[in-house]
């Protein structure tokens, strides 16, 4: 789960990592309130759940509070088009005023897993400002890395190693690693997934400082961080993944027009592919789940539709366990409520497959019986295609 | 032979409630030797019959079981791993869906120090086809090898397997060994291991690994397989198409920061000298044009 700057700030804070002051607003005059209480030039943040905001025109300087109130009022609203958002980009519903800082230094702090390790580990760099993946494309030495032991922490002496090897100067190093022994509790104690600081910064003053935070978290852990939970701003995400999610269905819009539903998630990908081996474009990805009910089917079914853009829909279910009677009355029950007008091609394999093949059949529902994957995929593309043409 | 087990494994069921019991009665029905089970609370209980202990410890003791599958749900189930771990046992399957990252990192810092091999979590688990099945996979699609041999599979995907096996089976190609290693980033056995394994078992006459976006697992097994392996090999990927960016279901299969693709993949496994299929379509096929039929 992603959430917005300000509110990875407020958590940071929370564990004694530096942030600047600054405060989120909604409104305009929320945001002149904030500048006015910060005092003197603030700087005003659009929070949207993608990076590269500073180039999109969203992340602006105010020199004062009306001045902040100006820009806050043309920023709502906005459509915030950045290299992460896709042409479509985000409306920016939320902003974040905050004060200023002198700056001396941009460095990059990151703490991700490490999957081959099994373990967590910390990367800092003394090329902050610029994304990480440039870095390590053009100079990769200049990532720098301590892997953290499980329940261990980022020790005191790996901390001060990074801070001296970033060419921090001595004085600064204590309170440099001290924020980023911080940084790794928060990370470790939230369930994060990804922290990154970019840039954390050193002011003209000696201060270290965590000039933006980004911060993602383990969907599987959220049953234990209810905080963090709370923290879920679904206007950043799709309506239907969101629908979906609420019906324990994994649910990713895709631009083409081909709609598919599938049980388990590599099959899903696979299903994908050979849509588009057989010239067509898949729809969306739509993981059914392993033991997906009949009721599961059937919002699977509505979600899917409700994508304008679907001409023809694909099921593919390697039965397996799951029972492929079961699941044929489930399509032919959600086909009926629905009232479903697109053509339907479904491969079915698993227990039970001549009696889900009946069903289907005597259902005097418009379905196409494929055998296999491949026939599955040019049957509904040809489908998809003839429709497109009508 | 086959790998990891056959039919003297010895299985208990770590979190034997319904879905436990329902795939154990599944288990048994193929042939699997499950000896009994663990459920905190229910010690001295019955369930399909067989004996119910409170701690692994107590199972182990009175069963001397070689292996466990387990099925508690996910706040429980990496403890669930780290008590079969300590109680010594050879061989722990978890199928359990959707445990923290944290909790496996403890686990795999346990695994390291101790004898067992976890296969899992989030996977579909281990079977030797007409010897033993310790997972949830439709025992039926399945071949038993032939005298020659028959194909190691190893995947990260559940119905992807069952895909890939149906494949084999209609082409009339059996499988010694079915490994689902599981969609998460942290699992207990990577390819590297069940290739290795596979590469070294006389029974496995070919091997097909599975693979989809996300991490660089695949990458290393090509590594590997480039250095060590002699046996024939496919392979495929799952999610060619897929957007970066976005999770693809399983918390591994993620394109992020240009790493993962699947093109990268393809790449360093067609290097190695491994078959790739293009199309899931093509999975039994590509086998079969580099080992013929049983």
């Amino acid at each position: 789960m992603k959430i917005h700057e300000y509110q990875a700030k407020e958590i940071l804070r929370r564990y004694q990592v530096p942030v600047p002051r600054g405060k989120a607003a909604f409104t305009a005059d929320e945001a002149y309130e904030a500048a006015r209480e910060l005092g003197g030039g603030v700087v005003v943040k659009a929070q949207i759940h993608a990076g590269g905001r500073g180039k999109g025109g969203g992340v602006r300087l105010a020199a004062n509070a009306e001045a902040a109130r100006q820009i806050a009022s043309s920023m709502l609203g906005m459509r915030l088009v950045t290299h992460q958002t896709g042409p479509e980009g985000r409306i920016v519903q939320r902003l974040l005023i905050e004060e200023t800082l002198p700056i001396e230094r941009e460095l990059y702090l990151g703490i991700v897993l490490d999957r081959n390790l099994g373990k967590t580990v910390f990367m800092a760099s003394r090329a902050g400002g610029v994304e990480i993946e440039e870095i390590a494309r053009e100079s990769p030495e200049l990532i720098l890395k301590q892997i953290i032991e499980p329940g261990a922490g980022l020790l005191a002496y790996q901390a001060r190693a990074l801070a001296f090897d970033m060419g921090i100067p001595a004085a600064a190093v204590p309170s440099a690693a001290a924020a980023m022994a911080a940084l790794a509790r928060a990370y470790e104690e939230t369930d994060a997934s990804l922290a990154e600081i970019n840039p954390f910064i050193l002011t003209k003053d000696g201060r270290a400082c965590a000039l933006d935070a980004k911060m993602n978290f383990d969907d599987n852990a959220l049953y234990r961080h209810p905080e963090i939970l709370a923290l879920r701003d679904v206007n950043e995400e799709d309506p239907l993944e969101v629908e979906a999610g609420r019906y324990g269905l994994n649910y990713i819009k895709l631009d083409g027009n081909v709609g598919c539903m599938v049980n388990g998630a590599g099959l899903a990908m696979a299903t994908m592919d050979i849509i588009k081996y057989a010239g067509g474009n898949p729809a969306n990805f739509l993981d059914v789940g392993g033991g997906a009910s009949a009721e599961q089917v059937k919002n699977a079914f509505r979600i899917l539709l409700s994508d304008p853009n679907v001409k023809a829909v694909l099921i593919n279910i390697f039965g397996g366990i799951l029972r492929v009677d079961t699941l044929a009355t489930g399509v032919v029950e959600a086909a009926r409520a629905l009232d479903v007008k697109v053509p339907i091609v479904l491969r079915l394999e698993g227990t039970n497959v001549e009696k889900g093949r009946r069903i289907l059949a005597d259902s005097g529902l418009n379905f196409t019986v494929a055998s296999g994957m491949r026939d599955a995929a040019e049957k509904v593309v040809a489908l998809a295609s003839a429709s497109v043409a009508r | 032979m086959s790998i990891l087990i056959d039919e003297t494994t010895r299985v208990i069921v770590q979190g034997f409630g319904r879905q436990g019991a329902f795939h154990a009665e599944q288990c048994i029905q193929y042939g699997t030797r499950i000896v009994g089970g663990v459920t905190p609370g229910k010690g001295g209980t019955q369930q399909l019959g067989l004996p119910v202990f409170d701690t692994v410890a107590q199972a182990v003791r009175e069963l001397q079981p070689d292996a466990s599958i387990v099925f508690v749900p996910p706040p429980g189930a990496a403890d669930a791993i780290l008590e079969a771990i300590a109680a010594g046992l050879a061989l722990v399957v978890c199928i359990t869906e959707g445990i923290p990252t944290r909790d496996m990192i403890q686990v795999r810092r346990f695994l390291q120090s101790g004898q067992t091999r976890l296969v899992g979590p989030n996977c579909p688990g281990v079977i030797s086809p007409g010897k033993s099945k310790v997972g949830i996979m439709p025992g039926y699609i399945h071949k038993p090898p032939g005298r020659n041999g028959g194909v190691g599979l190893v995947s990260r995907s559940g119905t992807l397997t069952y895909e890939a096996v149906g494949q084999l089976t209609a082409l009339g190609i059996g499988q010694s060994t079915c490994i689902g290693i599981g969609g998460d980033p942290i699992i207990g056995t990577s390819f590297v291991d069940a290739i290795r394994l596979l590469n070294e078992d006389p029974e496995t006459r070919g091997i097909m690994m599975i693979g989809e976006i996300g991490g660089n697992a695949e990458e290393q097994a090509a590594e590997f397989i480039k250095k060590h392996v002699t046996k024939p090999v496919a392979g495929f990927i799952a999610g060619q198409t897929a957007p970066p960016g976005r999770r693809m279901g399983h918390a591994g299969a993620i394109i992020s920061g240009g790493a993962g693709t699947a093109a990268e993949k393809i790449r360093a496994m067609e290097s190695a000298g491994i078959q790739v299929a293009k199309s899931p379509a093509d999975l039994g096929e590509t086998m079969l044009r580099l080992i013929g039929k049983d």
